[in-house]
């Protein structure tokens, strides 16, 4: 696994940002804003200019922050997983984002005609640009695609990695998502009136909308057979995944979470699993009114009167779009590692519709299924479940 | 592991493909530098209430999904996977030049909503009041292949019954101008940029004439050398000797990686028909979409238009064809079809 | 007033993309969301900055919309008493 979000650039620092609550929610400084004064978000303290440093690229590249944040995870992703040959066995990358390269276009768009020197940036602008600039990093020349469906995105990225191995027809294919901050969607999301002005409260009665964030993450799916040949340590099992659509609204979500209900149902039925074997569920947990209340009276209808522990991790990263599938995918495999449930931060009185009592502080407990739920606009609905063996 | 069939094929082009087949009897000439595509009349096929929030691509994609499921006889399909290269353009570039022009001052919701990229999936599901699997990938020119391998990979293991697969992409009015300008005048793709979108149904029954998706693969590089170890792969991968394949369906857009194409080309005998079609629908990223639509079309009215076809065409059933393309020599898709 | 209703019913049929409308389909009492124009929340939105631009009126709370876009008469008695601009 790799990840770089607001809490950590580096598996073991959001691990360690999670395990001592300590949240990335700050005010904006990477992207010039007028909202900057009212609006919080989960940020990556790193420029663009340090990323290409670090990641060694010619200093007047065209790469987009989308590009860098997800060759920065992805290099990671590999190395943890101790691959060297990357080509020894059939192996895809699969990437999902929704800002693609609109972080320069918004910059660039009346210069474009004019002004050779950001012309550049033309070619980077369509979504699967970053995912074959993190593909060629990598080494990978095969099968290579990108998915975008808004913030379902990367958990539909790792269900297609799933059965692209279940199918055989990879043997290994790294997964997820990056999506960087950007004027266009800090705006975007202004106009839907759903941006809090505070640190944003998951689950919370009072809660007053998200905080966007930036973040990428990538993780390393191996078939059986890579496993036993090559005597790999696992971290863990995708046991199930399911995508449905709630068909109700095109941002809004039912009131009823009929696409969240099918979602998590379906997921548990390919997992071959019961709703009282899952020990957590990561939510996707935004923080605004619709999404938490739909979701909430989803989770209800799937698990009834015992409602598994759970938490939203967005009050530490910030919404991190498309990304958020794969940063809370790898979240769900430390909580299985780590055997602890992570606090839902900023959460003081239940929803009074539901109410449904997330896990505030740490819990050490034993965790054998974590199911993690990822929705987005256009009534995109995804679920994933992790388990240890 | 089950069969894949195409059920249905349906295609908005710069040709009157969407009323008539291939539509090429009268052929309808392109100017040089874009060209948008035929439409019909969206308004006998998206509620008004919809319609009045939908840019071009969004209507393109409704309208030929609609149709296609008709065709096919589909009320619900068991999932939605749509693949577009440049997304929802149009409302993009009216949204970013809100922000601009208005310096992030009085923005409205709608072109921000309608701009994400997987909306015509979500318009479609929304229609149908569709409750199924709904997927939407954004990879440039392999969008729509990686959307028809999904397609192709549920019918195979059974997870849904029927799926409605779509390539689009709408021209938009700015960016456009600005890619044509970067666009090498002398080695680029000579061929006008343009817009359409080719909808299909997959399914796992055989119905009479109906033309199978035996297999798909792609490949984000390729060098020029290894073309021709990759079709033999290919075509050993899936029993079918050179001399097996009657059709070539090639994306020849007039740049200097067309050699791919003449690569590839080589590969087969002279007794395999080599198609073109750019020339008559445009570029665009999901424009390979339309290979699948005149792949599908060939083989089911065996029917060979000869606007299309290069060199000899030898009388014959047409019963195999591969559809081979690729974009500035990156992303390279293969797929075949027999009837 | 009717001057200020007749400019909301052409602006919101613009704004609003209603091809289907002419001011004259449109009653001042007609409700303007569910059964009568079957405008929804994403137009409540888009009404919201309406009243921002052209008439000086801020909301904060899509919840405020509900009440004041019942119909063309309701929202432009808002309009009269709140406007600045």
């Amino acid at each position: 696994m790799g990840i770089v979000s607001a809490i950590g650039h580096s598996v073991s620092e959001n691990l360690d940002a999670l395990l001592n609550s300590k949240p990335g929610i700050t005010s904006i400084s990477s992207v010039k804003t007028h909202h900057a004064n009212t609006i919080k978000v989960g940020e990556v303290k790193r420029s663009n200019a340090d990323l290409i440093k670090a990641l060694q690229l010619p200093e007047h590249t065209n790469y987009t922050r989308t590009a860098l944040l997800g060759c920065y995870a992805a290099k990671q992703a590999i190395q943890n997983a101790n691959i060297t040959a990357i080509n020894s066995y059939r192996t895809g990358f699969i990437s999902s984002t929704s800002v693609g390269g609109m972080d320069k276009t918004e910059i660039h768009l009346k210069d474009f005609a004019t002004n050779k020197a950001v012309q550049k940036y033309i070619k980077s602008h369509h979504a699967g640009d970053s995912t074959q600039k993190i593909a060629d990093t990598l080494g990978i020349d095969g099968f290579v695609t990108t998915i975008s469906t808004a913030c379902s995105s990367a958990a539909n990225a790792i269900m297609l990695g799933a059965k692209l191995i279940k199918s055989g027809r990879l043997d290994r294919v790294i997964v997820g998502g990056v999506d960087p901050l950007s004027k266009f969607t800090i705006n975007g999301f202004k106009t839907l009136m759903i941006l809090s002005e505070s640190d944003c409260r998951p689950f919370d009665a009072d809660r007053s909308g998200l905080n966007l964030g930036e973040a990428a993450a990538y993780l390393v799916l191996e078939s059986q057979a890579i496993v036993e040949k090559e005597n790999k340590k696992v971290l863990a099992y995708i046991s199930g995944y399911a995508n449905a659509n709630d068909a109700f609204h095109q941002t809004a979500s039912s009131e009823t979470g009929e696409g969240a209900y099918l979602a998590m149902t379906q997921a548990l039925k390919t997992a071959q699993l019961n709703p009282s074997q899952i020990d957590y569920i990561n939510a996707h947990g935004t923080a605004t009114a619709n999404n938490d209340l739909s979701e909430s009276v989803a989770i209800k209808r799937v698990f009834g009167e015992t409602i598994p522990d759970f938490s939203s991790t967005k009050a530490f990263t910030g919404h991190t779009l498309a990304a958020a599938g794969a940063i809370e995918a790898v979240y769900s495999v430390l909580a299985l590692q780590n055997q602890v449930v992570f606090p839902n931060l900023n959460f003081k009185t239940t929803i009074p519709e539901t109410g449904l009592q997330p896990v505030t502080t740490i819990k050490r407990k034993p965790i054998k299924h974590v199911l993690s739920n990822s929705f987005g606009f256009g009534g995109n609905c995804s679920t994933l479940i992790f388990s240890k063996l | 592991m089950k069969p894949c069939y195409i059920y249905s094929a349906v295609s908005i082009s710069a040709q009157h493909t969407f009323d008539s087949g291939l539509g090429l009897l009268e052929p309808l000439a392109l100017q040089p530098n874009k060209v948008n595509a035929h439409h019909p009349l969206y308004k006998s096929y998206i509620p008004p209430a919809a319609l009045r929030r939908m840019a071009t691509g969004v209507k393109m994609g409704v309208t030929a999904g609609k149709k296609a499921l008709e065709n096919a006889n589909i009320i619900q399909p068991d999932a939605i996977v749509i693949g577009t290269g440049m997304g929802c353009i149009e409302d993009t570039e009216t949204f970013l030049n809100a922000i601009i022009k208005n310096d992030e001052a009085y923005l409205t919701p709608t072109a921000f909503i309608q701009s994400t990229h997987n909306t015509v999936g979500a318009q479609i599901a929304l229609g149908l009041q569709c409750k199924a699997y709904n997927n939407t990938y954004v990879h440039g020119a392999l969008s729509f292949e990686s959307a028809l391998l999904d397609g192709l990979l549920q019918v195979e293991d059974d997870s849904a019954s029927t799926v409605l697969v779509g390539g689009l992409d709408e021209l938009g009015k700015e960016f456009i101008d600005y890619i044509d300008l970067i666009e090498d005048k002398n080695e680029g793709i000579t061929v006008p940029f343009s817009e359409g979108a080719s909808f299909f149904v997959l399914g796992a029954i055989k119905q009479q004439h109906a033309v199978q998706l035996k297999a798909i693969k792609t490949f984000s590089a390729l060098t020029l050398e290894n073309v021709r170890s990759v079709f033999m792969a290919f075509l050993k991968e899936n029993a079918c000797p050179p001399e097996t394949i009657d059709a070539l369906i090639l994306g020849h857009n007039g740049s200097k990686y067309d050699h791919y194409y003449t690569e590839a080309a080589s590969c087969f005998p002279k007794t395999t028909v080599q198609l073109k079609y750019k020339q008559c629908i445009g570029e665009y990223f999901t424009a390979s979409a339309f290979g699948l639509y005149l792949g599908v079309t060939l083989l089911k009215n065996q029917d060979l238009p000869s606007l299309l076809t290069c060199g000899d065409t030898p009388k014959k059933p047409l019963k195999i064809s591969i559809i081979y393309n690729q974009y500035n020599g990156r992303d390279h898709s293969l797929i075949l079809l027999s009837l | 007033m009717s001057n200020l209703k007749q400019e909301l019913k052409e602006n919101i049929i613009e704004l609003l993309n209603l091809e289907e409308f002419s001011v004259e389909d449109i009653n001042d009492n007609d409700a303007l969301f569910g059964d009568g124009l079957g405008l929804d929340s994403i137009d409540a939105l888009e009404l919201m900055v309406m009243l921002d631009k052209d008439y000086g009126i801020k909301l904060t709370d899509p919840k405020e919309g509900k009440e004041i876009f019942q119909s063309i008469a309701v929202l432009a008695e808002y309009i009269e008493k709140n406007r600045t601009k």
